[in-house]
């Protein structure tokens, strides 16, 4: 259950921008998960919510942007989309696979309500 | 998708299936929800915290000419085991040190420290693997010597202590032969992870069904980098291997 360190994590960061932004609490997170990321998004929400009580990242709604996986046929240089780490060229088969992008996992924006609202 | 934001609901990332049926999702819940205030643009890694600390730690083993390797495996694959049979083998000729990770308890800690080489034991609890920050604190309690290696032995799961950098300069991953050799296939990501696979238990062989010609070949489907060696930590074969590739990292830095 990775996903509590990460959900701590996603907290300790927003808490800390939002605060720098002098903002009164955090109404949404927008989040980039990779689909190779082995980010399970229904564990994060749920941890999430345990992480974020008592914090201005309370009661935020998690906005999970997935990215797809890609990877690069290093045999026959084909790019195409990889579902998992094991990824199979379709062109020729083969297995040794550059993966190129789908691993990210980035806090990418926040919602705020203003101090003074 | 979401009109307004084009973020996605996170669907289908849990599949339930039946043997011989295609995967399918589960069903994605309704997605609504509102935009309003101002947005702050953030744009950082999740782990850059972690990540931040690990090349602390990266930078403090560079320094040092420490070369830090992160053991990590399902429980019971035998890391600690091996670890006391690379002890007895190496010492007197490179000095080592150890940081053991476990939820509870001492006893790993207490195995090594009747080899007699530094250790500091990290019981993370609830938690189900080693960050940098826990080994950037052990590094403080053991101070451990120039041009040594340092053994991570990490908690035993195959699956969460792939996300997590420590500053090492790679991971092992072990997998006895009393798994099954398609554990590569199941847990895609440590594999992934790992630079050196390490098949320990193999004096079990004659007892088990374990193929190590398929297990390699699945480990390979998954990083095509991966080396190998195949060894018995109980009975010393296949040690040599390991203990030349452990001498050669040593070399490098």
């Amino acid at each position: 259950m990775h996903e509590m360190s990460l959900a701590i994590s996603i907290v300790e960061l927003v808490s800390e921008k939002a605060q720098a932004a002098g903002a009164r609490k955090v109404t949404a997170i927008e989040l980039e998960v990779g689909r190779l990321s082995g980010l399970m998004a229904e564990a994060l929400a749920f941890c999430f919510e345990a992480a974020a009580r008592n914090t201005l990242a309370e009661g935020a709604e998690l906005l999970i942007r997935e990215i797809d996986g890609r990877g690069n046929c290093l045999a026959c240089d084909h790019s195409f989309v990889v579902g998992s780490l094991l990824a199979q060229c379709p062109e020729c088969g083969g297995y040794a696979v550059e993966i190129v992008q789908g691993k990210e996992l980035k806090v990418v924006s926040l919602t705020v309500d203003e101090e003074d609202e | 998708m979401c009109d307004s934001c084009g973020c996605s609901q996170p669907e289908n990332s849990v599949t339930i299936t039946r043997p011989g049926q295609a995967s399918s999702g589960t069903d994605a819940a309704d997605h609504h929800h509102t935009h309003h205030g101002r947005l702050v643009e953030v744009r950082e890694a999740v782990l850059g915290k972690n990540d931040g600390i690990a090349a602390h730690n990266r930078d403090f083993f560079r320094e040092k000419r420490i070369v830090a390797l992160n053991l990590v495996s399902s429980p019971g694959s035998g890391k600690t085991t091996i670890l006391e049979r690379t002890i007895r083998e190496l010492r007197g000729e490179i000095p080592m040190a150890v940081i053991e990770g476990d939820q509870q308890t001492m006893l790993d800690a207490e195995r090594i420290d009747a080899t007699g080489v530094p250790v500091v034991q990290v019981n993370t609890g609830a938690g189900c693997h080693l960050d940098a920050d826990m080994v950037h604190q052990a590094l403080h309690q053991m101070e451990p010597e120039e041009n040594s290696l340092l053994f991570i032995e990490n908690v035993g799961n195959l699956v969460c202590p792939a996300m997590f950098d420590l500053g090492e300069a790679a991971k092992v991953v072990i997998i006895s032969v009393t798994e099954g050799e398609d554990k590569p296939l199941k847990y895609p990501a440590m594999f992934d992870a790992a630079s050196l696979c390490l098949i320990n238990k193999t004096d079990l062989l004659p007892h088990v069904d374990f193929d190590v010609a398929r297990c390699r070949e699945y480990a390979l489907r998954v990083n095509h980098h991966l080396e190998f060696f195949e060894i018995s930590a109980r009975t010393g074969e296949g040690m040599p291997g390991w203990l030349a590739w452990l001498r050669s990292q040593i070399r490098r830095v």
